[in-house]
C-alpha cells in the first residue's frame, strides 16, 4: 500500500492518453459536432427560405394565371368582333355584287329593247314605204322623202 | 475456527498484494521502497488506456457529420456530456480541459470497472501463468490515484502561475483568506488548501475503490459452506449493481473536481 514508482508510470500513461484522446477523439469529434450543428442550422434556414420562396412563387403564379385569363378573354372578344366584321363585310360585298349584276342585266335588257326598237323602226319604214308605193302605185324614192321618213321614225 | 479465520485473513492479505517488481520485500512481496513497480497496475492501466486509444482512433477516423453510427453515437453522447460539464463549470476556454476531463472520466471509470470482474477470476488465470500476486483494479493502487491527482496538481500550479503570474500566485498565498494582517496564517491556510486538493482527489478515489474491492472479497469468503451459495450470489449481485453507481460516481467526481480546480486556477483572485 505504499506509493511506488508505479505513480510515475501512471502519470506518463495519463499524459500520453490525454494527448491521444485530444488528437484523435476530442478534436475531430467536437469539430464534427460543431459542423453538424452548423449543418442543421443551415438546413433549417434553407427550409425556411424555401418555404418563403414557395409562397412568393405561388403568389406569382396566381398573378400570371390571372393575367393569362384576362388576355385570353381579350383575345376571344377580339376574335368575335373580327368574325362579326368579316360576316358584315361579306354581306356588304354580296349585296354590292347583286346590285351590280342587277344593274348590268337591266342595262342589257334596255340595250336589247333599243336594238329591237331600231330594228322595228327600220322595218316600219320599209313597210311604210311599201304601203305608200302600193297606194301611189309608183316607186317612191326614199331619198326624196328623207326628212318625212325621219320624222315618222321619230314618232314611232 | 481460528484456522478458518487465519485462512480468511490470508486470503484477503493475498488479494491485497500487488505483482511487485523492483525494490520489493522478499517475504511479504509488498513494495519496500519507492522504487518498486506494481506491474499489474501498470498493465491493466495500459490495457484500458489502449482500449480508449483504440476506440478513439477507430471512431475518430470514420467520423461523419451526417447520421452517426452506433459507436460514434455513444462516444458523442459522452463527449457532449463532458463538454456540457466543462462549459457549465469552467470559466473562459482552454482547449486542454475537455480532453483532460474526458480522459479522466473514461479511464478512471474503466479502471474502476475492473472491480466488477469476479475477484478471483483474473488472479486465478494469473496463477496458471505463474503470477503469484495480481491486483486487477488499478485505482486500488495509490500509485494510480496519486499519479492522476499529481498530474492534475501540476496543471493547477502551472495554470495558476500562467494566468495569475508568479507574483499573483504568491499574493494568493500571502493575502488569502484573512487579508494582509495575518500573513503567516494565510500562508499555512492556503498551502493546506492547495495540498488538500490532490490528496483529497487521490484518497477519495482510492478509498472508495479499495473498500469496494474489500467487500467483494468478503462476499467471496462466504463460500465456506454449500448452503451459503445463494446468499453469496445475491449479495455479490446487489453489491455489484450498487458498485456500478459508485464507480461511475467516483469517475465523475474526479473529473468534476479536476475541472473545478483548474477553473479556480483560471479565475483571477477574488474574495472567497
Amino acid at each position: 500500500m505504499n506509493i511506488t514508482a508505479t505513480l510515475i508510470g501512471q502519470m506518463l500513461t495519463f499524459a500520453v492518453l490525454v494527448w491521444f484522446v485530444q488528437r484523435y477523439l476530442w478534436g475531430p469529434l467536437t469539430a464534427a459536432l460543431a459542423e453538424r450543428q452548423k449543418k442543421i442550422a443551415d438546413g433549417l434556414a434553407a427550409a425556411e427560405k424555401g418555404e418563403h420562396e414557395q409562397e412568393l412563387a405561388r403568389k406569382r403564379a396566381a398573378e400570371k394565371i390571372g393575367e393569362a385569363k384576362q388576355q385570353a378573354a381579350e383575345i376571344v372578344a377580339q376574335a368575335q368582333k373580327r368574325a362579326n366584321e368579316i360576316v358584315e363585310e361579306a354581306k356588304e360585298s354580296a349585296r354590292a355584287e347583286g346590285e351590280r349584276l342587277l344593274t348590268a342585266a337591266q342595262a342589257e335588257i334596255e340595250q336589247e329593247a333599243n336594238r329591237a326598237k331600231e330594228k322595228l323602226r327600220g322595218q316600219v319604214v320599209s313597210l311604210a314605204v311599201a304601203g305608200a308605193e302600193r297606194v301611189l302605185e309608183k316607186e317612191v324614192d326614199p331619198k326624196a322623202h328623207q326628212k318625212l321618213l325621219a320624222d315618222l321614225v321619230a314618232q314611232i | 475456527m481460528s484456522g478458518e479465520a487465519q485462512t480468511s485473513a490470508e486470503y484477503i492479505q493475498h488479494h491485497l498484494v500487488n505483482w511487485c517488481v523492483g525494490d520489493c520485500d522478499p517475504v511479504t512481496h509488498q513494495a519496500a521502497g519507492f522504487w518498486a513497480i506494481h506491474i499489474d497496475t501498470l498493465i491493466f492501466g495500459w490495457l484500458l488506456a489502449g482500449l480508449i486509444a483504440w476506440v478513439s482512433f477507430a471512431v475518430g477516423r470514420v467520423l461523419t457529420t451526417g447520421t452517426p453510427g452506433t459507436l460514434q453515437n455513444v462516444i458523442e453522447s459522452i463527449v457532449e456530456f463532458v463538454q456540457t460539464q466543462v462549459r457549465d463549470i469552467f470559466p473562459g476556454s482552454n482547449p486542454l480541459i475537455g480532453p483532460l476531463a474526458i480522459t479522466i472520466f473514461i479511464w478512471v471509470f474503466l479502471m474502476n470497472a475492473m472491480d466488477l470482474v469476479p475477484v478471483d477470476l483474473l488472479p486465478l488465470i494469473g496463477r496458471m501463468f505463474g503470477i503469484e500476486y495480481l491486483k486487477v483494479v488499478p485505482t486500488t493502487d495509490l500509485g494510480t490515484t496519486f499519479g492522476l491527482a499529481l498530474s492534475v496538481f501540476a496543471l493547477i500550479i502551472y495554470y495558476n502561475i500562467k494566468i495569475k503570474g508568479p507574483v499573483g500566485y504568491l499574493k494568493q498565498f500571502l493575502f488569502h483568506p484573512f487579508g494582509k494582517f495575518l500573513i503567516p496564517v494565510n500562508i499555512i491556510m492556503t498551502a493546506i488548501e492547495e495540498v488538500a486538493k490532490p490528496v483529497s482527489l487521490a484518497l477519495r478515489l482510492f478509498g472508495n475503490m479499495f473498500a469496494g474491492e474489500l467487500i467483494f472479497m468478503l462476499i467471496a469468503l462466504l463460500s465456506f459452506a454449500w448452503y451459503m451459495l445463494p446468499f453469496q450470489v445475491a449479495l455479490g449481485g446487489i453489491w455489484a449493481i450498487f458498485h456500478i453507481l459508485i464507480i461511475t460516481l467516483q469517475a465523475f467526481i474526479f473529473m468534476l473536481l479536476t475541472i473545478v480546480y483548474l477553473g479556480m486556477a483560471h479565475t483571477a483572485e477574488e474574495a472567497h
